[in-house]
């Protein structure tokens, strides 16, 4: 359009002045300023709720959990008593799924085999969180010395997967119980969650509210706490879910390499690993607490995924 | 590039020192005496206990047996098995086997799960990529060693496609089914991430570009697209070489593999701590090793790594 300064009247160029409702100010009128301020975790939980994938995970976990607490709930037989008589013994009233080769009842040490798995990939899970989350935000928010240290020796533990880390362990010490398990494993797997953290609150660290905080007189400690950790906790919660499947899987394999809880103990590892040998012919008696063992784990991942998705927005931004 | 390469190397070599130094301060912070357990119930006569420490340098400081230990691994010297074999005779026996294993599932897992994860990704919310998610979260969730009876048990035991135990010389041909084993849980993350990354990426303003300038689909994909989603996937390779080291012990004791897995499968089962320990430090170390590869893999991938200082 050619331009020409005239100064005549041209309705094109009319000053025009919108009506409120067509501003974006109106939009911001409307934003409802009584309501509670939504936090990640009101607006986590929202996108949650709404996927099916959610209440599945969810109510699996609530049963495998309910089972772990209260085995005799569920099985009725004895899983110790076991007659040589019943060896690879067909499935019958009372044994739906028959019997293993000790003459066992497979079904009822499945059932009971469910709190060992169970206990220990909670309680790996919760062990590397806490620690692994404290060195890390510490390492972060103070930085200097302290953070370097960590960092390196933190590569270290990294270096050394942690199936092959609880292998040498065990390899040498006996002592072999719940706690014992998750404490090795927890040793080779903190630096994952440690990074994540430091990383987390290295870049939490420079924000407004912190240096608000500072000018308010509250001491770095009370921030740190405070302000800073919740503030950068939800990618830690992301992998640690996805971990508790992960961790499941790594005392499961001990089991099975026959280095894990020691025999006497019911857990999935221990049947998968005393199922080997007659695996050829009779498969299902190893498959049986394998399946047991997958749709524990499918069901932490799947919780582990919504949970991603629920607390990061970028991703629920793509989905 | 070679800066890249040397910082990369020089922050290796405390993480080598310090990986190692843990292992051997598990192993001999652990309270019990290993020379005593040897002889079991019945003490040796008096004077032998002493003398075999003094062969393995136990009388001496522990940091003394530490660099003893270093020292004799740059002479190629990586201990002895339970039954007095040099672990260097067997791993060069063995090692062969295990890469060839190894090389087999990296293959099978890298150009498969590329390829279905970026087709997946391409699709995002079709029929391909809902299938593709649900059967990866499947396979991350079934453990190897199950993955590996139930093949090994369809298809060699049930079909007969397939040998169920690998022979001594483990030629090619027969280490397929076993690799696959190897390779499952890892495709199925190569997939989720490829996937991932693909979708990110085709949303990304280089893609777009590529596409206004009138380069073919194929090309943006291709070239574009699936260049910058591989980054992603390398850095996970690098974790990756961990969990195939795990994967090749259980997967090479169900197929009876004489490699370096199956060797350690076996020393674990009889209880031959002193083996398992001496082949498992020789993994950390390739571990370490082949992680500062995939560092420059990734640096020759990623153009931004390599000259960031």
């Amino acid at each position: 359009m050619p331009s020409s300064n005239t100064g005549r009247h041209r309705p094109g160029q009319e000053h025009f002045i919108a009506s409120l409702a067509e501003t974006p100010v109106a939009e911001i009128d409307q934003v409802d300023e009584t309501g509670k301020a939504r936090s990640t975790w009101t607006d986590a939980w929202e996108a949650m709720r709404r996927r099916p994938m959610f209440w599945v995970s969810a109510s699996l976990i609530f049963v495998i959990v309910v089972v772990a607490v209260f085995p005799g709930l569920f099985a009725s037989a004895d899983p110790r008593e076991c007659y040589l008589k019943f060896s690879n013994g067909d499935p019958q009233a009372g044994h739906p799924l028959g019997f293993n080769r000790q003459g066992c009842d497979v079904y009822s040490r499945i059932i009971f085999g469910t709190q060992a798995s169970v206990t220990i990939g909670l309680l790996t899970t919760v062990i590397v969180t806490l620690f692994g989350g404290v060195i890390g935000a510490l390492a972060g928010f103070y930085g200097g010395f302290l953070d370097s240290f960590v960092s390196r020796v933190g590569d270290v533990f990294f270096a050394i997967p942690t199936v092959l880390g609880a292998i040498v362990l065990f390899s040498v010490i006996s002592v072999r119980d719940a706690l014992t398990v998750s404490l090795v494993l927890s040793l080779f797997a903190w630096p994952q969650i440690a990074r994540i953290m430091r990383g987390a609150v290295l870049s939490a660290r420079n924000s407004d509210y912190v240096t608000a905080s500072a000018a308010l007189g509250v001491s770095r400690f009370k921030t740190l706490v405070r302000h800073v950790i919740p503030n950068s906790i939800a990618p830690v919660i992301v992998v640690a879910t996805v971990s508790l499947g992960i961790f499941i899987v790594a005392e499961a394999t001990l089991g099975f390499l026959g280095i894990g809880l020691p025999p006497t103990v019911m857990s999935w590892g221990n049947e998968i690993n005393q199922a080997q040998v007659t695996v050829r012919t009779h498969p299902q008696t190893l498959l049986l607490p394998s399946a047991a063992l997958s749709i524990t784990v499918l069901a932490f991942l799947m919780f582990g995924d919504v949970v991603r998705d629920a607390l990061d927005p970028e991703a629920r931004a793509r989905r | 590039m070679l800066w890249y390469a040397g910082k990369r190397f020089l922050q290796m070599i405390p993480v080598f020192f310090g990986a190692t130094f843990l292992i051997y301060f598990m192993v001999f912070a652990v309270p019990g005496d290993p020379i005593a357990a040897l002889y079991g119930d019945h003490p040796p006569a008096p004077g032998v206990i002493e003398a075999v420490r003094a062969e393995y340098n136990l009388d001496k400081p522990f940091i003394v047996q530490y660099l003893l230990y270093i020292g004799g691994l740059f002479q190629g010297d990586l201990g002895t098995t339970f039954s007095g074999r040099p672990v260097i005779d067997v791993m060069a026996q063995a090692f062969p086997i295990t890469a060839r294993l190894a090389l087999l599932a990296l293959a099978i897992e890298a150009f498969f799960g590329i390829i279905v994860g970026l087709v997946a990704g391409l699709r995002k919310g079709k029929l391909f990529d809902a299938s593709a998610l649900v059967i990866s979260l499947l396979l991350i969730s079934v453990p190897t060693f199950v993955v590996g009876f139930v093949l090994q048990y369809v298809f060699g035991i049930q079909l007969g496609w397939a040998r169920t135990t690998v022979s001594g010389a483990a030629p090619w041909g027969e280490l397929i089914l076993p690799a696959i084993v190897l390779a499952s849980v890892s495709f199925a993350y190569i997939v989720r991430l490829t996937r991932a990354s693909v979708a990110d990426n085709l949303g990304a303003d280089f893609v777009r570009t590529a596409t206004a300038k009138g380069l073919s689909r194929r090309r943006v994909v291709t070239v574009h697209v699936l260049r910058n989603s591989l980054v992603p996937v390398v850095t996970y390779l690098g974790v990756d070489i961990g969990s195939l080291m795990v994967g090749a012990i259980v997967t090479e004791g169900i197929f009876n593999i004489n490699g370096v897995g199956g060797t350690v499968y076996r020393a674990i089962r009889l209880g031959e701590g002193p083996t398992v320990v001496s082949f498992v430090a020789v993994m950390v170390i390739i571990f370490v090793l082949a992680n500062l590869l995939v560092d420059l893999l990734y640096a020759a991938l990623d153009p931004r790594i390599r000259y960031a200082k």
